[in-house]
């Protein structure tokens, strides 16, 4: 069990930052959200992995840590909110910028990895305050 | 038990909340309520300094749990400089915010009073996993405070700042839940005494838990590689709330003096030692970088934060000396460079909102409608975080190379001096082009009212305050770096700790 939940943390780590280096926020958002599951894990095995066993000191001679089941809880409810929060700012972002690149459209040369179609159909004076004329 | 210690935590969430809900009642009343509060929050702090003065940290367990099991709250001279800090620098940016940036709308005062519930309580508790709690509601309110004022500017500086923050935090939960695993803990006092008992074979798991958290505290900090991030948000940001910014890179540089202390310190087997030599390196490159963007910054918001990286430089550098005298002298520094980079911050607000559409690039621009009194705010602001003579930035700087010895002095003094002679010219050319390069009418607009220079001016004097009382705030941090030092007084603490027992019935 131990090999299979070890994998199960590296494949969403690696998913994770994968989806985090994206240019694009949604897959950003994803990214983070995997990488976070993958951490909720983490912490959760930290307590050992045992099976059958209370969370309860005293009932039993074998218990399961309960500590690391509070942690990944406290750390659940910050990762909501956090993408909560972030969900919003990137839909924030995608009105104020006019696109959904991370960096906002760079009109002058470019990002490289940049779509260039796109752009041209977003009004010019929506993409960046240099660009106002 | 003494419950006052745990006033500075509440005082901000109540007074939060009480904004929330008094939203109706429009903006003078979240003025007077918010400005109130601060207050009550600077003589909190100001009485907790006192106490924390007398000697032995101060225990404060939540739910009289036993430490360390419970979480605690730990008062030392260290948290209580770093209260008094934090709420006399929220009380000027709050004054200069109700001269009126803190509109449209009537989110900021409950923004700001949640951000000072996260950084007291950072700066307070005792417990690893609850700095991780407080860092992301601090993180949290900063993130709004930081889009305050709407604009495409400000939404794209917010996007990376959270995202990179997110990162940040997910490599925080991993590095705590490493170091639950190895040690069974998460108290950090006896975090340290469990690693120093350990066995061999479990070392490098602690290491890399170790090395993982600088990396976060790194980058709250912004310290060389990992200060993309400060530049472009600090100087997004409006006004007030880049002046309360001042104060994050400083809870990164806070974070590292307290883990590595106490957790990875003497007693934590001398991890600390292994990460020292990188110590080096690191500050000088962030001095550097520090300075070759003070140089090269377009725009006046931009080269303050440019300053704000130097002032980081300049603390790793104190860290990286590693005895009592350098970290007293780096906490001194501490305060100087916290509240004069938020005067400037300030000032650069001012400026930006004289000069219509020249705005705080430094180009020929109109005159400014106020330019005197801004201009010698500015100049002795500049004086000062340079660090030349009556400022309390000379005394920080001097007495950091007198710490150093002779071999690390070869290293510390010519980057110290290198770095002071380049931001003068920087600063210079910025002030001349800005005060003196003008042409064309003053645009009249945007004239601050005499509350925002009490505010400027009271930030500014603050930190020629220190430097006029230098012998007893230094005297102090002597006794907090000591306190520092000498991390068993804290265990000490620990184990003499009783809860409250109930009377019998």
């Amino acid at each position: 069990m131990e090999i299979l939940m070890a994998a199960v943390i590296a494949v969403l780590t690696g998913c994770g930052i994968y989806l985090m280096l994206r240019a694009r926020t949604f897959p950003v958002i994803l990214g983070l959200t995997l990488l976070s599951y993958a951490v909720n894990l983490f912490i959760f095995v930290m307590g050992r992995l045992t099976t059958g066993s209370p969370a309860v000191i005293g009932s039993g001679t074998r218990y399961a840590d309960p500590v690391p089941q509070a942690l990944v809880l406290t750390a659940i409810v910050i990762g909501f909110a956090m993408t909560a929060f972030l969900l919003v700012l990137a839909l924030r972002a995608k009105a104020e910028l006019g696109n959904d690149h991370v960096d906002g459209a760079q009109v002058a040369g470019g990002t490289g990895h940049f779509d260039k179609t796109q752009l041209d159909k977003t009004p010019q004076g929506n993409i960046g305050p240099e660009n106002d004329e | 038990m003494n419950h006052l210690l745990i006033f500075p935590i509440l005082l901000p969430l109540f007074t939060g909340l009480l904004l929330l809900f008094c939203a109706k009642f429009g903006l003078p009343w979240a003025r007077i309520i918010s400005l109130g509060s601060a207050t009550l929050l600077v003589a909190l702090s100001l009485v907790l300094l006192q106490r924390a003065g007398a000697g032995m940290p101060e225990l404060y367990a939540l739910g009289n749990w036993q430490p360390p099991f419970g979480i605690v709250l730990v008062l030392d001279r260290l948290a209580a400089l770093m209260l008094v800090m934090t709420a006399l620098l929220t009380l000027f940016s709050l004054i200069y915010a109700v001269c009126g940036s803190d509109g449209p709308g009537d989110s900021l005062h409950p923004l700001v009073h949640f951000l000072l519930l996260g950084l007291n309580g950072a700066f307070l508790t005792g417990d690893i996993f609850n700095l991780f709690v407080f860092f992301e509601v601090l993180l949290l309110a900063s993130y709004a405070l930081l889009l305050h004022g709407g604009g495409p500017e400000r939404a794209r500086a917010g996007l990376h700042y959270v995202i990179l923050n997110l990162a940040g935090s997910a490599l925080f939960l991993i590095s705590v839940a490493l170091l639950y695993g190895v040690t069974g803990t998460l108290n950090m006092a006896d975090m340290g005494q469990r690693i120093a008992a350990l066995n061999p074979a479990d070392l490098p798991l602690v290491h890399t838990g170790g090395l993982l958290l600088f990396l976060v505290f790194g980058l709250k900090a912004a310290i060389a590689p990992l200060y993309f991030w400060l530049p472009s948000t600090y100087a997004a940001a409006s006004g007030p709330v880049a002046a309360l910014f001042a104060v994050m890179t400083k809870l990164g540089v806070y974070a590292m003096v307290r883990i590595y202390s106490q957790v990875f310190g003497p007693i934590g087997g001398g991890f600390a030692e292994f990460l020292l030599p990188w110590l080096w390196p690191l500050a000088l490159a962030t001095l550097a970088i520090g300075v070759v963007g003070t140089l090269a910054a377009r725009q006046l918001r931009q080269q303050i934060a440019y300053l704000v990286i130097i002032s980081v430089g300049t603390l790793l550098l104190g860290l990286a000396l590693n005895s009592v005298a350098a970290l007293s002298a780096a906490l001194y520094y501490l305060l100087h460079s916290t509240w004069i980079c938020a005067a400037l911050f300030l000032l650069a607000d001012v400026v930006r909102g004289q000069r219509g559409a020249a705005a705080d690039s430094i180009v020929q621009g109109p005159p400014l409608a106020q330019t005197g009194v801004l201009g010698l705010m500015f100049f002795i602001a500049a004086l000062s975080v340079v660090g030349l003579p009556p400022s309390s930035g000379f005394i920080g700087k001097v007495s950091l190379m007198q710490a150093a010895s002779t071999t690390q002095a070869m290293w510390l003094w010519p980057a110290l001096l290198l770095s002071g002679l380049l931001t003068i010219t920087a600063l210079s050319r910025s002030g001349s082009t800005l005060f003196w390069r003008t042409d064309g009418e003053t645009t009249g607009a945007g004239r601050a009212s005499p509350l925002a220079f009490l505010a400027i001016g009271g930030l500014i004097s603050l930190s020629l305050g220190i430097s006029l009382l230098g012998q007893p705030v230094l005297v102090y941090t002597q006794a907090a770096a000591g306190q520092i030092f000498d991390s068993q007084s804290y265990v000490r603490a620990l184990l003499e700790f009783q809860p409250v027992r109930e009377a019998a019935p």
